[in-house]
């Protein structure tokens, strides 16, 4: 295989490095995963975590109590930037989200088996995601009990319907669909791996609980032929969704007419981010969890490199999109266009685009040495910058084009609050919690999905090649 | 059926130690003429569907369709709305400005197809179902880890019981147990 093939997956054992450590059986494979949830208990460190985690939750919700006593005047938004923290965190939180459909659905499609080990953990990287930028847009709406208005519903207002010509119409159903496809692909991936933790599980309560949630999977052939092929059709489905959703939210922005928004190049441009940010936060989540948990044998350095590789790559069509939105500016031969890069360069938030250019697109260049991709360290602090950059991208996208448009009389400027930070950073805690819930509580990596990896799982009397 | 009516067997079950050893003892069995039977094991087996000649799937027809009705419901939802129901001139703008709808009808598309599939799958596999003779057999808690297991189900024409285990014997198996229906 030549160096240059991103996706490799190659049959020969001798080639790259292994996408599973050697000696693994069926029941070792089991046997490691399982007991992460049901031999090891609640070790310290989960708890200091989870603790930690959970403290930054409370203050979310601290945040949120306050808001809703005082509403949304307490955020920095004003007439000039109505559209501030809220909607630079509920893109950022999306576009995380994307990279573990991602890996669930796109890698899957494409016969990428490194996907196996951290697609269970990722896709809960999504649905935690999802709900932490799901909180932004119903807050921003400042009247969020009335947030069902939203949606279509026989009400006595004679009123059934919302106005779908809307951008932001469209994104209640993309992402209440993406929310709710995401969690349904997620525990279908599960049922399997539930069954396993029924049958391993000791107490009365895990079993009776795993159980209900099996569903009573008993890995009958007749069923894994529909299940498999309803998995691969729900892959399927999530990736025109997935590009679908950050499609949307980049319509959010290219429909207007503001400067720096009205842009065709907006949906790639989106979508290439979003995996961007996503990739580099799963590197951020897996690299600590794979050396707590030391599941080295699972994540292998071959993972971490892929991903490394992914990051790197978006992240050049990302730097592609920033020179490109440079070069419309210019060319639009429309001075405010021509303003807007102007403003964003030189004007008063110039550090924050420098800051963007160095997290985005210097960061990640370090990321062609392949000594630099198989330093976990190094990689954990790129993909640090990386979701810096991301967020400073939306900071960038919004405040700048929004704080200066086309009339001088009405520019202003805008910066968060103490609300928008706590809130911001609470979502953090928020998302944390439900990880360490999701790590104690379920197998973080497929148990079935990784047997398949050994050889001779597919039942051809085998020669002995590993599958990899 | 009244519990009197019923077979005391649900069937028997042997328990193979690899893969490859299940799919031949599947192969096998179709082979010497038992149709109702089938195969467990922890994870899905490439072969195994075609060994035991298990072809019929409708699950990509079921969500085709499904899909097909969400994209008409949605697209119909939103042409109702701004033709019929409410219909609200912005600026002269067109009332079927079908470009628009397009977006909320592809989510409603998957939306419909990803359920639609997902429940069929479920329905077709008769699950939920938490309990089932098979789970009477201790050893079967394996199938969902690291063995792998064929069941000749009482509910085949062939069965009989001695015959059965005669020529689960021949597969050369690690075990055989009588699974009791209770």
């Amino acid at each position: 295989m030549p160096e240059s093939n991103v996706f490799e997956s190659s049959q020969s054992p001798t080639s790259r490095l292994p996408i599973i450590g050697p000696g693994h059986t069926y029941a070792s494979i089991n046997e490691k995963i399982s007991a992460i949830v049901l031999q090891r208990g609640t070790t310290f460190g989960w708890l200091v975590g989870f603790g930690i985690s959970f403290m930054i939750f409370m203050m979310m919700l601290g945040s949120i109590s306050y808001l809703l006593y005082k509403g949304v005047g307490v955020w920095g938004i004003n007439n000039r930037v109505g559209w501030g923290f809220d909607i630079i965190n509920f893109v950022w939180w999306i576009g995380i989200g994307h990279a573990g459909t991602l890996i669930s659905a796109i890698l899957l499609l494409l016969h990428q088996k490194w996907r196996t080990s951290i697609n269970r953990f990722a896709e809960a990287m999504t649905l935690f995601a999802v709900a932490c930028a799901a909180l932004f847009p119903v807050l921003h709406l400042g009247r969020p009990w009335y947030a069902y208005f939203l949606f279509p519903y026989p009400n006595t207002m004679g009123m059934y319907f919302p106005q779908f010509r809307s951008p932001l119409e469209w994104d209640v159903f993309a992402v209440s669909t993406y929310a709710s496809v995401s969690l349904v692909f997620w525990y279908v991936g599960l049922i399997p791996d539930l069954a396993t933790m029924r049958d391993r599980a000791r107490s009365w309560f895990a079993k009776t609980v795993y159980g209900f949630f099996s569903l009573g999977w008993r890995g009958s052939a007749r069923h894994w032929h529909r299940y498999e092929s309803i998995y691969l059709i729900l892959a399927g489905l999530s990736t025109p969704l997935v590009l679908s959703v950050h499609t949307i939210v980049s319509f959010d922005f290219a429909v207007s007419i503001i400067p720096g928004w009205h842009a065709t190049f907006f949906p790639p441009y989106f979508v290439a981010g979003a995996i961007y940010a996503g990739f580099a936060m799963v590197l951020t989540l897996t690299i600590p969890v794979r050396w707590a948990y030391s599941l080295e044998d699972f994540i292998t350095d071959k993972h971490l490199e892929n991903m490394g590789l992914i990051t790197l790559v978006t992240g050049n069509m990302v730097g592609y999109a920033y020179i490109m939105e440079l070069f419309y500016g210019w060319y639009s031969a429309n001075e405010y266009e021509q303003f807007m890069v102007h403003n964003r360069l030189f004007g008063p938030y110039w550090p924050l685009y420098v800051g963007l250019i160095v997290c985005n697109i210097i960061a990640p260049q370090f990321l062609w040495s392949k000594r630099i991709r198989r330093n976990t360290w190094w990689l954990f602090a790129i993909s640090m910058f990386v979701s810096v950059g991301m967020w400073l991208e939306r900071y960038v996208i919004i405040v700048v084009s929004l704080h200066r448009t086309f009339l001088p009389s009405g520019w202003g400027t805008y910066a968060g609050t103490f609300w928008d930070w706590t809130l911001y950073i609470g979502t953090m805690g928020f998302f944390l919690t439900l990880l360490f819930l999701f790590i104690r509580l379920l197998p973080m990596i497929s148990m079935s999905e990784m047997q398949m990896l050994l050889p001779g799982a597919t039942g051809v009397p085998e020669k002995g090649a590993a599958r990899s | 059926m009244k519990p009197s009516n019923r077979p005391r067997y649900y069937g028997v079950l042997a328990e193979f130690e690899s893969p490859a050893a299940l799919v031949a003892a599947a192969r096998a069995t179709y082979e010497a003429g038992y149709r109702k039977y089938d195969a467990y094991s922890p994870f899905p087996i490439e072969e195994l569907a075609e060994a035991m000649h298990d072809h019929k799937n409708p699950l990509s027809k079921i969500v085709f369709f499904a899909g097909l009705i969400g994209a008409c419901l949605g697209f119909g939802m939103q042409v109702y709305a701004n033709l019929v129901h409410y219909p609200m001139n912005i600026a002269g703008r067109p009332l079927y400005a079908w470009p628009m709808f397009i977006p909320i009808t592809f989510e409603c598309t998957v939306a419909c197809a990803a359920f639609t599939g997902v429940l069929a799958m479920l329905a077709l596999n008769g699950l939920p179902r938490p309990h089932h003779p098979l789970f009477n057999v201790p050893s079967f808690s394996q199938a969902t880890q690291s063995r792998f297991f064929l069941c000749i189900e009482s509910a085949d024409p062939k069965f009989d019981l001695d015959a059965v285990h005669k020529f689960l014997e021949g597969l050369k198996p690690m075990e055989i147990h009588d699974v009791e229906n209770d």
